[in-house]
């Protein structure tokens, strides 16, 4: 070993000694998520305020990729033993996470073994109504939720003769004005989604009060079968058939991936997530409206209210105690009114609390963002019901996917929006009787 | 002559095998165990709760008229990209063999694409065909042909097919091409003079002396489809639409590592192992017979 590198060797020796001393005189929180991007900066923003807000605790955020390998790779680490505190699971990951009693440890025992004062009816009934159990206790800490609005290109409503300044409201007029737009070759396509079984499919039932599976949506059993099948689906999902083949809607693809068909002026309309109001605000170089979801008139429940996306935060057992009490700290943190209005302001994602929302329109946020609260109001505009609390569904993923497939199929033309619609839930039946075996 | 190595101690042949099998034991006999066992079971995902079922998973998997669609979409899909890849290359190969002034450029240009991780090719590509804003598209359009992936499942699997067959390429060239170079000018010339023209030339004389590597390459092609293909389609169009880009790795992916369902996934991939010893048994015993070394 020649002197030289002798010398750095000796250099990084104390630099590891100097690390591990830090690393003692604090105790260390691991956060997994799955915000990427601007997301990911605001994440490690809210991390990076906690650790400044006090010296005992650090919580380090680490990005693990997108929802679906977050979730897996927490759920890998913890059969190797080396789970993190804190994982972000999105809400489809919910009955899986729920249904495994003794790898995690529910939020409201967290808090109360660690002591901490916190308010949990603070936070709205349609958000942490997904995460609770029958009895009402949290389960997992709301963190990002979000609802699918309706962005319109207000320059192409101009261009076609219609007011920019009121957006269709039920399905029939949008297609009036659809077909308006194309007509007066203002635009070539009248509207897209994005994730289409949770924007047409899961929200549509609540939103018009119709049950999307039994037993409540699955909140009240494992015995949950799928009902997305009924008349008032299927006429939905026939029309967008029909108008699929006519243009007045475009399929672009599964998650956010028709965003583009908005961006680029093709297609007038497009509901997806109230959080892509950043990703639209970056990209569409014209003028845009937010609207509420449109309904059928003729359905007696419509509107009703919608449901969440977007994950929560879920605390995996089988670590010291003393951790606990810094993972307790931080969503105590987490739940301060101006941490989360300055995180829904950011991003789009909901005020979990009334207190967040308040201090927003104190502050004139919605003012000066027009349409940031229509999704707010669309999730408060009535109380909840049984058929829009939310959804529980085991092996959720998958079934999402199977939806994903056979709604391809209809808007191909390849099957009858009532034959597709057949087999997605049958094919979902039988995932969901495997996980009930699974579990019970 | 004796030709036979004699070893003198007993031990030292089985000294000498060792590391070769302990490699095979550790990167192949354990997982595939591994794989046997999980078939076997049910599990949730968190391990917390593990029962047996037997067979169960595979008799449901052979129920699954999509599992079975599967297997149409991945012999459709490998043979494409094998013979797309191969045939390319090969051509390509051959070009450049007879290219004189500034051959290493070419070359370098042609190897490139072996570099681009599978998933950056499928993301490449998924640009390309875009149906909004891909350049491919915009000119198919022109054509009058309305490309959309998202939509048509012919679209999609010519996709998939095109950014897997894309990647392979480079790697089959440069085996080409070192097989090319290493055939003897003489013969070609010999031939030459005989007055046989190229193509004559290439069918009789260098095709059948490329015999190995296009043998070997068909083994390496076949499973580079069957199993490095999946971040290429994760990429482009996750399986759809529908199923028709689901190819069966990608169905071992998606229910074992987003799906979560261990058993079913374990299950499929004992299935996959056996048909690549098959495929592999077939293509020694059968095609290499063949092949002229």
């Amino acid at each position: 070993m020649s002197h030289h590198s002798k010398l750095l060797a000796g250099a990084a020796a104390v630099a590891l000694l100097a690390g591990a001393g830090v690393a003692q005189a604090q105790t260390e929180v691991q956060w997994w998520h799955a915000m990427g991007g601007a997301l990911g900066e605001k994440t490690n923003a809210i991390a990076e305020g906690f650790n400044a807000s006090q010296s005992e605790f650090k919580v380090t955020a680490v990005y693990r990729g997108n929802y679906t390998e977050t979730m897996t790779a927490a759920i890998a680490a913890f059969r190797a033993g080396e789970q993190p505190h804190i994982v972000q699971v999105f809400e489809v990951g919910t009955a899986t996470m729920m249904a495994a009693e003794g790898a995690i440890y529910p939020v409201y025992e967290l808090m109360a073994d660690a002591g901490v004062d916190w308010n949990p009816d603070d936070y709205l009934d349609s958000v942490v109504g997904y995460y609770t159990t029958p009895d009402g206790d949290m389960l997992s800490m709301p963190f990002n939720s979000s609802t699918p609005v309706m962005y319109y290109n207000k320059e192409v409503f101009e261009a076609a003769g219609l007011d920019p300044e009121s957006p269709p409201t039920t399905w029939p007029e949008l297609e009036e004005a659809a077909r308006t737009i194309i007509s007066s070759g203002a635009a070539t396509c009248g509207f897209t989604t994005g994730w289409q079984s949770w924007v047409q499919l899961e929200n549509f039932g609540a939103w018009h009060n119709v049950p999307f599976a039994t037993e409540s949506n699955g909140f009240e059993g494992l015995g949950t079968e799928l009902a997305f099948n009924s008349d008032l689906h299927v006429a939905h999902i026939g029309a967008m058939q029909a108008w699929s083949e006519e243009g007045v809607f475009k399929y672009g693809g599964r998650r956010s991936d028709s965003a583009p068909l908005f961006y680029t002026r093709e297609c007038a309309m497009y509901m997806n997530s109230s959080a892509a109001y950043a990703g639209v605000t970056a990209n569409a170089e014209f003028e845009f409206g937010v609207a509420k979801l449109p309904y059928w008139p003729d359905a007696s429940g419509a509107p009703q209210n919608t449901i969440i996306g977007g994950a929560t935060l879920w605390v995996l057992r089988g670590r010291d105690a003393e951790e606990y009490e810094g993972v307790a700290a931080f969503f105590n943190y987490l739940a301060k009114p101006e941490v989360q209005a300055q995180w829904h302001q950011d991003t789009g994602y909901l005020p979990i609390t009334n207190s967040a929302w308040e201090l927003s329109r104190e502050q004139g946020f919605y003012e000066e963002n027009p349409g940031t609260d229509t999704s707010i109001e669309q999730m408060t505009l009535n109380d909840p019901t049984q058929n829009s609390k939310g959804l529980r569904l085991g092996s959720f993923v998958q079934i999402r996917d199977i939806i994903n497939e056979e709604l391809e199929r209809i808007w191909a033309g390849d099957v009858t929006a009532q034959e597709g619609l057949d087999t997605a839930v049958r094919r979902g039946n039988e995932l969901l009787r495997q996980f009930e075996a699974d579990n019970s | 002559m004796e030709k036979r190595v004699v070893f003198r101690h007993a031990w030292l042949p089985y000294l000498l095998l060792l590391p070769q099998l302990a490699i095979t034991l550790v990167f192949f006999i354990w997982p595939a165990s591994q794989a046997l066992y999980q078939s076997v079971l049910r599990q949730d995902p968190f391990g917390l709760r593990t029962s047996f079922v037997g067979l169960e998973n595979f008799a449901r998997l052979f129920r699954d008229p999509l599992y079975l669609d599967s297997f149409q979409v991945t012999i459709v899909f490998s043979l494409a990209v094998t013979a797309l890849s191969m045939g390319l290359a090969l051509l390509l190969a051959v070009m450049a063999d007879r290219v004189i002034k500034g051959a290493t450029g070419y070359k370098t240009l042609l190897i490139w694409p072996y570099a681009v991780a599978p998933a950056v090719a499928g993301v490449l590509w998924w640009f390309i065909f875009n149906p909004t804003i891909g350049i491919l598209t915009y000119g198919l359009a022109i054509l009058g042909y309305d490309w959309n992936h998202a939509l048509d499942g012919g679209d999609a699997l010519t996709l998939v097919i095109i950014a897997s067959a894309w990647k392979q390429i480079s790697y089959n060239f440069l085996f080409f091409l070192a097989g090319l170079q290493a055939i003897p000018k003489s013969l070609i010339e010999a031939a030459a003079i005989d007055g046989a023209g190229p193509a004559r030339r290439f069918w009789t004389i260098v095709f059948p002396l490329l015999s190995p590597t296009t043998f070997f390459l068909l083994v390496v092609n076949v499973v580079y489809a069957f199993f490095d293909t999946f971040g290429v389609i994760h990429a482009t169009t996750s399986g759809g639409p529908g199923q028709a880009t689901t190819i069966l790795v990608y169905k071992v992916f998606s229910d074992g590592f987003i799906g979560l369902n261990l058993g079913s996934s374990a299950a499929q991939s004992v299935v996959l192992m056996f048909i690549v010893i098959a495929l592999t048994v077939v293509q020694f015993r059968y095609v290499e017979r063949r092949v002229q070394y």
